[in-house]
């Protein structure tokens, strides 16, 4: 499908949609015999973001995932794919044994952000995304990240520490949600498509200042339409990116994860 | 001269029918702090005199960025760090260009943050101080830039850094680029962690969203100044999704401090000598009657 004439707004509209698939729907079409493991060590198991290990095409992988629900009762079991502090501790856990093991780690990201409440400030939100984010710089194995729909703001970056970041044909990335830019901007939320137009969130727009590197091909009209041939194109995607990686040298692999981010930025020097 | 100003002022205010004036209660602004944590009012004069602290509640208030180094390192040890850097504007976002051609003007600060290498009682260190005068201290390239290029300095040189912290959060007009400045950041200062050096965090008013979910949550040590706004999500977003109003010591450093996630909360006319101490604390050292060599 040429997603040319789709803007930001257009695709926010097609990622709403309940029907979309989830990690939970891709991980059986892609991986096989997933475990799912539970709880950070500290304080709980957050619903909203879930790991475990499984084989890909015969390696096993680690896999991190943000996952939405498809109904209200689910949405409000998963929190609507916002974690607490004890999803990214959970997230940081996994991560760590999955260098112990050599496994590569694949994160799925999909969330409106890390949750905002009374508990989550209370057992420390900024520390704990904080954390993830600065020890996912230094995970001794291959990163992938790919971005099923909406990455949002940090709450979506802990999980987006990797060596190869792609996001699907239709996701979005951004620092601030549309209407919470068009609230504070133009002090109307509704205003909301605007923002995302003028925020440069798609893949394409991240593609082009190298935020993003590869952009997953979904159905016409939308991953729901048929989530098998989305899957299909993560998978593939997900094989040549360990091919690649997997034949780094460590020291080199941490050296390119960290300079990816590294010289992302735009500054003037005054006077010239 | 200024006092004659506001003991007119002052009397004033002390005289009832004066009060009740209404040309009268046009006192200017600026001669008046009113403290947003107790919501006392206080004169300036008395509020500068004490080191912009609410004298009624010990609210730390906000002070600018090259105050706070003033108060902070040794008499003229300051070497500025990149000060000709400015924002450029990446995704052509309505009205940025001017808004910090304007800032620039108006403040003095070329971006939210001032960085350098100085002298504390002798000992070399890097520092950095955030300005919540420039566009709410959030970040942006430049700041996520100079932070880095701070923390990379101190790497090389091996040297302690001390960064005072503020923030409103990223800075949006920049995308999703001011989005990645929190990994930029977080992995100068894994890299500096690595090679064994001293990161000391300050946490002052306010510090929130993104640099609280990258730098500033990662320091060695975590400092905050007494009754500073400290968190990650805004307040009025988490009262709008609880439907409640939260109690005033909600995302303050005492909360903070309670809760586990800052070391000390340390008064700013002792901040300069505590982080002296600390710092010499992280120095070799040899326990008494023993020989470096064996
Ligand atoms: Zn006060």
């Amino acid at each position: 499908m040429s997603d040319n004439i789709t803007t930001a707004w257009e695709k926010m509209q097609i990622i709403r949609n309940k029907n979309r698939p989830t990690a939970l729907d891709y991980i059986p079409m892609i991986f096989d015999d997933f475990f799912e493991m539970h709880g950070d060590r500290y304080y709980g198991d957050d619903h909203a973001l879930i790991g475990g290990i499984a084989y890909f095409r015969g390696l096993p992988v680690t896999i991190i995932a943000q996952v939405k629900g498809h109904d209200l009762a689910e949405n409000q079991y998963r929190n609507f794919a916002m974690p607490h502090p004890e999803g990214y501790r959970k997230a940081l856990r996994l991560a760590r044994q999955a260098e112990k093991f050599g496994r590569p780690i694949i994160c799925f990201i999909d969330t409106p952000g890390a949750f905002c409440g009374v508990e989550a400030e209370e057992r420390g939100q900024g520390e704990a995304i904080a954390r993830c984010i600065m020890e996912f710089m230094t995970i001794k194995t291959p990163i992938l990240s790919i971005i099923l729909g909406e990455g949002g703001s940090g709450g979506a970056l802990a999980l987006g520490v990797c060596d190869e970041l792609a996001m699907l044909e239709n996701a979005i990335y951004s620092v601030i949600s549309p209407r919470g830019c068009a609230s504070i901007l133009w002090k109307d939320a509704s205003k909301e498509e605007q923002a995302a137009n003028l925020l440069h969130i798609t893949a394409d727009d991240l593609i082009k200042m190298q935020i993003c590197d590869y952009k997953i091909e979904e159905a016409e009209n939308g991953a729901n339409t048929d989530p098998h041939y989305t899957a299909e194109n993560i998978s593939k995607f997900i094989f040549n990116s360990l091919q690649k990686n997997l034949q780094k040298r460590l020291d080199e692999l941490l050296e390119l994860r960290y300079n990816k981010f590294r010289r992302i930025g735009e500054f003037e020097t005054q006077g010239l | 001269m200024k006092q004659n100003i506001f003991s007119v002022v002052r009397n004033r205010f002390n005289n009832g029918h004066d009060v009740k004036d209404k040309k009268n209660q046009n006192i200017p602004k600026d001669l008046l702090f009113k403290c947003t944590r107790c919501g006392s009012t206080v004169f300036m004069d008395e509020f500068v005199h004490n080191g912009k602290i609410c004298p009624k509640c010990n609210y730390h208030a906000r002070i600018g960025a090259r105050e706070r180094i003033n108060i902070t390192v040794d008499k003229g040890s300051f070497i500025e760090f990149d000060k000709d850097m400015i924002a450029s504007n990446p995704i052509d976002f309505p009205d940025y260009s001017e808004k910090t051609k304007g800032l620039r003007e108006k403040t003095g600060l070329n971006d939210a943050v001032v960085t350098g290498e100085a002298k504390i009682r002798n000992e070399r260190i890097v520092i950095g101080a955030m300005d919540s005068n420039f566009m709410m201290a959030s970040m942006g390239s430049v700041v996520g830039e100079k932070i880095t290029r701070a923390f990379e300095f101190a790497t090389e040189n091996k040297l302690p850094i001390v960064l005072f912290t503020a923030a409103g959060g990223a800075r949006m007009q920049e995308g999703t680029i001011s989005l990645m400045q929190m990994a930029k950041t977080a992995g100068a200062v894994s890299k500096h962690s690595q090679a064994g050096q001293l990161y000391i965090t300050v946490m002052t008013d306010p510090t929130t969203g993104g640099v609280t979910a990258s730098f500033a949550s990662l320091g060695d040590i975590i400092i905050a100044e007494p009754k500073v706004l400290i968190g990650f999500a805004g307040r009025r977003v988490i009262e709008s999704t609880i439907k409640q109003r939260l109690p005033d010591d909600f995302q303050t450093a005492e909360f903070l401090y309670e809760h586990g996630f800052v070391d000390m909360i340390v008064e700013r006319s002792k901040m300069r000598r505590t982080l002296a101490h600390l710092i010499k604390l992280h120095k070799k050292g040899n326990l008494e009657g023993v020989t470096d060599n064996e």
